[in-house]
């Protein structure tokens, strides 16, 4: 943590987006994180997703539950809506945020600790929902907070500080998702933003729930020899299967790829993710192909990252219950509540 | 890119930028710094160690350092230097017993200084306490040289330049005023002295032989003239006062005709603004007293009637400028007859060496410049050196005391037989500033406070006598809010590759996008790959050996950085470190020192 804040002060060349703003008008309050954890680094990848998106602030609603990873909220985008919900909750707080009103685009920001374990139910249900949002685990195996006990994500046979090796199997988010029907689940790694960015912008702008497991060093309790959430081990083990550019609407794709590798996915917007494919032979909108790839990688010892599975066509939760294209919090209240009367001409009709 | 190599000193000396730039190198970060801890003595000799003269140059230096200003790169407005060195100067204590001083014994050395001005008296001001016989001899009547004749009291009190001289004068130099030496043979015949230095300045104002020049007894040179005003000499001048040329001396002609009873000063420039000569802030101060500049305006006659001038003839002027903003020569489109009174020509100055016989083994080049070896000071006669003007032509105060610290170096080593070539070259010491957890020895924040200004005489106050000081010096709100603006360019970012986990925690929190992480490639090619576009070319890229897990290079682009050590306080692993820099500038007194009783001396 600094006691400084951030001066304010900016490069006199700063880009503007869209809107006429910075990349620093999208930043919040000085992080009070450990100096050099994950988490930072996922929060400025954040906010230049956000900002190169052109997003309004107040259009943006963040949203978490309790953990280092929920903290972090409060670090990025300060002039957006925001709900630091009980532990493991946050998934249905968004949910009824998202009821309410699906026009704002929501980001939940949750921890291992946060989703894998006491927020595990409610995490397998939110994917079983698809609500439209970007759901980002900041996954570093242990319970920061709290001095560092292993977490649900904590690898067989990674070392504590000081202690034992870890012996029960973890839970993979990414391939949980999978089997439980997400719609736009990627992994990315802090220390790698180059990646990270466009995963970000791919998984703000699917119109659906969007996992994105981000593997995010602990730099105080697991940054050690022996542990398989460290940088230095993740840069060891860590593969791109897939490389994503992500093309706003109206734009051309420019870039040039080579016959076969690429493979543009157009979302709701009229945006395009280009997939480049470093390995030809894999399918990112095959739901079996990518759980067989990702099994396959875990007894290699690979941590394999990209955007590993899409489908964009499937309905998010206002879709499956249809509701109605107004979001519920710009209907005037006499006709969201037709009053006593009514209810009571409805309840007749079960009597 | 290879690593960076930060063991040359000049790699962190440039990140200071303004000391960097400023001839004598003054160590400005850390004069400010004491001024914002209420430390004026100190500042003030830490000052005089390089620059002589603050009270002096606090007022009137041509302050290179402040182009320079990195703050003046982040926002429109550098820190005020200059006046911050004045505020030193103005709250000092009596600091006479921290003078050096010259030691009992001397050490049998005699030296001559041929003229009183700012060159010779800091050669004086080095070579007195080390044990050596200084005698200067000044053709004027009193010491300063153009300090005193050139620059007018009312931005330099002749009470400043008195007690500054005065310290040097009476660390024990003897002083023959009035005494020109008409023979640069005839001296150096007399074997009296060990070493010479001429430091007689550019003392000849340059002419404009146009039609009527000569028909009139209106029409001034302007360094003469404004020597004349300060013997007092001179103590009217006409309504109307034309003045040819736009520098700095143009700009005192103008202001001090104001002050003898001119009603109307034009300023006459045969180029457009942005070609002047005249320092920004020297023009602004002219304009704010309503001397109107007149661009565009190319001399040709003067208009002489019954042998009264009355007026000048002017060429208009047009002006192609060029993608690169390259100015053509021009094309006269039309004339114009000005009237006036008097015309002050301040076109320039040249050196005049009449009293140098061409036969001594003194080489001159085409410009009737001698031949000086830039680093040494020496003439191409063993024992003669030169500095200030007289050395490479008209340049400022701050080169002459610049001139003045080598040349010492090079008569001192002379004296003790040793090769002048073979100097102490400077040195750089690095300090970690770290105090604690969130804790730096110094203010880190930034303060976006704009430049103060200067607190001015009021109009019509300051034009009542030609003494009266325009410039009042900042008040001590003023001090405080400046000195904050100060961005401690000499606490330096060091980064220590072995050390970085490559986590973007400094990149992440850098307010002006320094850093990047990145493949390493050549310097024209990465310079497009960094977090923000490195574009100023004259700064450099600090580039790391290559970074543990990953191989690639950490690079910061110095341009910007404000120096706020939030990469340091962000950094995990403390590769990065806020370490100050401190240029070790070599004096004569650093010079091995053939005697016990002149080391004893030195340190002074």
């Amino acid at each position: 943590m600094s006691y400084i804040a951030k001066p304010k002060v900016t490069h006199p060349k700063i880009p503007r987006n869209n809107l006429g703003l910075t990349v620093r008008d999208y930043e919040g309050a000085v992080s009070t994180l450990c100096a050099g954890c994950g988490h930072d680094s996922i929060t400025a990848a954040l906010i230049q997703a956000v900002f190169e998106l052109g997003i309004e602030p107040h259009r943006l609603a963040k949203m978490s539950g309790i953990g280092c990873s929920s903290k972090t909220p409060a670090y990025f985008v300060s002039q957006s809506h925001g709900f630091n919900s009980v532990h493991g909750r946050m998934p249905s707080v968004t949910t009824g945020a998202n009821a309410a009103n699906h026009d704002l685009t929501y980001i939940g920001v949750s921890g291992d600790g946060d989703s894998l374990s006491i927020g595990m139910g409610q995490f397998a249900h939110v994917i079983r929902r698809n609500l439209n949002m970007c759901y980002i685990i900041e996954n570093n195996g242990v319970y920061g907070l709290t001095k560092g006990q292993y977490s649900a994500s904590a690898d067989v046979g990674t070392k504590a500080k000081k202690g034992p090796a870890n012996k029960q199997m973890p839970i993979d988010p990414v391939s949980t998702a999978i089997g439980l029907g997400a719609t736009y689940i990627a992994r990315g790694f802090s220390g790698d933003k180059q990646q990270l960015v466009p995963l970000i912008k791919g998984a703000l702008t699917h119109k659906g729930f969007a996992l994105l497991d981000i593997i995010s060093p602990c730099v105080t309790f697991n940054d050690h020899e022996g542990s398989t959430k460290s940088y230095s081990h993740t840069r060891r083990f860590y593969h791109h299967v897939i490389d994503t550019d992500f093309v706003p609407p109206a734009a051309e794709i420019k870039a040039a790829y080579d016959e076969g590798e690429a493979m543009p996915v157009e979302l709701h917007d009229g945006s395009k993710i280009v997939f480049r494919k470093l390995d030809r032979h894999y399918d990112p909108t095959s739901r079996a192909a990518a759980f067989t790839y990702l099994r396959d990688s875990v007894q290699r010892g690979e941590i394999i990252t990209g955007l590993l599975y899409i489908d964009h066509e499937s309905g998010d939760m206002h879709n499956l219950s249809g509701s109605v294209d107004k979001p519920l919090a710009s209907i005037p209240y006499q006709e969201l509540n037709p009053g006593k009367e009514m209810l009571a001409k409805v309840m007749s009709r079960y009597r | 890119m290879k690593p960076t190599d930060t063991s040359n000193p000049d790699y962190f000396h440039k990140v200071v930028d303004c000391q960097w730039a400023c001839p004598a190198h003054t160590d400005v970060p850390n004069y400010i710094r004491l001024i914002a801890q209420g430390r004026f003595s100190d500042a003030y000799m830490l000052n005089r160690e390089s620059n002589v003269f603050p009270g002096i140059l606090g007022r009137v230096c041509d302050r290179p350092c402040e182009p320079a200003c990195r703050r003046g790169r982040i926002e429109e407005k550098p820190v005020a230097i200059c006046r911050l060195k004045r505020v030193a100067a103005d709250n000092r204590d009596d600091i006479r017993d921290r003078l050096p001083k010259a030691p009992a014994r001397k050490n049998g050395k005699k030296v001559a200084l041929i003229g009183a001005g700012c060159a010779s008296l800091t050669v004086a001001n080095d070579l007195i306490p080390l044990g050596y016989d200084v005698t200067i001899f000044e053709a004027l009547t009193t010491t300063g040289g153009l300090m005193r004749t050139n620059i007018p009291q009312f931005r330099l009190p002749p009470k400043v330049l008195d007690e500054e001289i005065g310290y040097i004068v009476d660390m024990g130099a003897t002083l023959h005023l009035n005494h020109r030496i008409e023979s640069l043979k005839e001296l150096l015949d007399s074997s009296e002295y060990d070493a010479v230095f001429v430091g007689t300045g550019a003392p000849k104002g340059k002419e404009l032989k146009l039609p009527g020049r000569y028909d009139s007894e209106n029409v001034h040179i302007g360094i003469e003239w404004l020597e004349s005003v300060a013997f007092e000499h001179v103590d009217s001048i006409g309504e109307n006062v034309l003045i040819i040329g736009v520098g700095n001396t143009a700009m005192d002609c103008c202001r001090s005709s104001l002050r003898l009873g001119a009603k109307s000063v034009k300023v006459m420039a045969r180029k457009p603004r942005g070609f002047f000569k005249a320092s920004e802030w020297e023009l602004e101060d002219a304009e704010e007293e309503n001397v109107e500049i007149i661009v565009n305006h190319s001399p040709k006659q003067f208009v002489v009637e019954k042998g009264k001038l009355v007026g000048m003839l002017f060429d208009k002027m047009e002006y192609k400028i060029d993608d690169r903003g390259e100015i053509d020569r021009g094309t006269a489109v039309g004339e114009v007859m000005i009237p006036c009174d008097d015309v002050i020509l301040a076109i320039g100055q040249d050196n005049a060496f009449p009293w140098i016989e061409r036969d001594i083994g003194i080489e001159f080049n085409d410009w009737e410049c001698p031949i000086v070896e830039e680093k040494t000071m020496m003439s191409s006669r063993e024992g003669v050196f030169f500095g200030g003007d007289s050395a490479f032509g008209p340049k400022n105060i701050i080169w002459a005391v610049a001139h003045g610290h080598e040349a010492a170096i090079s008569i001192h080593r002379f004296c003790s037989d040793l090769d002048i070539n073979d100097r102490l070259a400077p040195g750089l010491k690095l300090d970690s500033q770290k105090m604690g957890m969130h804790e730096w020895s110094f203010s880190n924040n930034y303060d976006p406070a704009e430049r103060r200004l200067m607190p001015h005489v009021d109009l019509k106050e300051r034009f009542k006598k030609i003494d009266i000081e325009v410039e009042l010096g900042f008040t001590a709100e003023q001090a405080l809010q400046e000195v904050e603006r100060c961005l401690n360019c000499d606490i330096q970012t060091v980064f220590e590759a072995k050390l970085c986990i490559e986590c973007d925690a400094c990149i992440d929190i850098c307010p002006v996008n320094c850093l990047t992480i990145t493949a390493n490639g050549e310097e024209q090619e990465l310079r497009t790959r960094l977090s923000a576009p490195a574009e100023n070319l004259t700064q450099d890229l600090y580039v790391s050996a290559a970074l543990p897990q990953t191989g690639r290079v950490m690079v910061k682009d110095e341009d910007l950085c404000v120096h706020c050590s939030l990469c340091a306080e962000r950094c995990p692993t403390g590769a990065w470190d806020m370490q100050k820099s401190t240029v070790l500038i070599p004096y004569a007194c650093h010079e091995s020192p053939p005697t016990p009783q002149r080391a004893k001396a030195s340190t002074g």
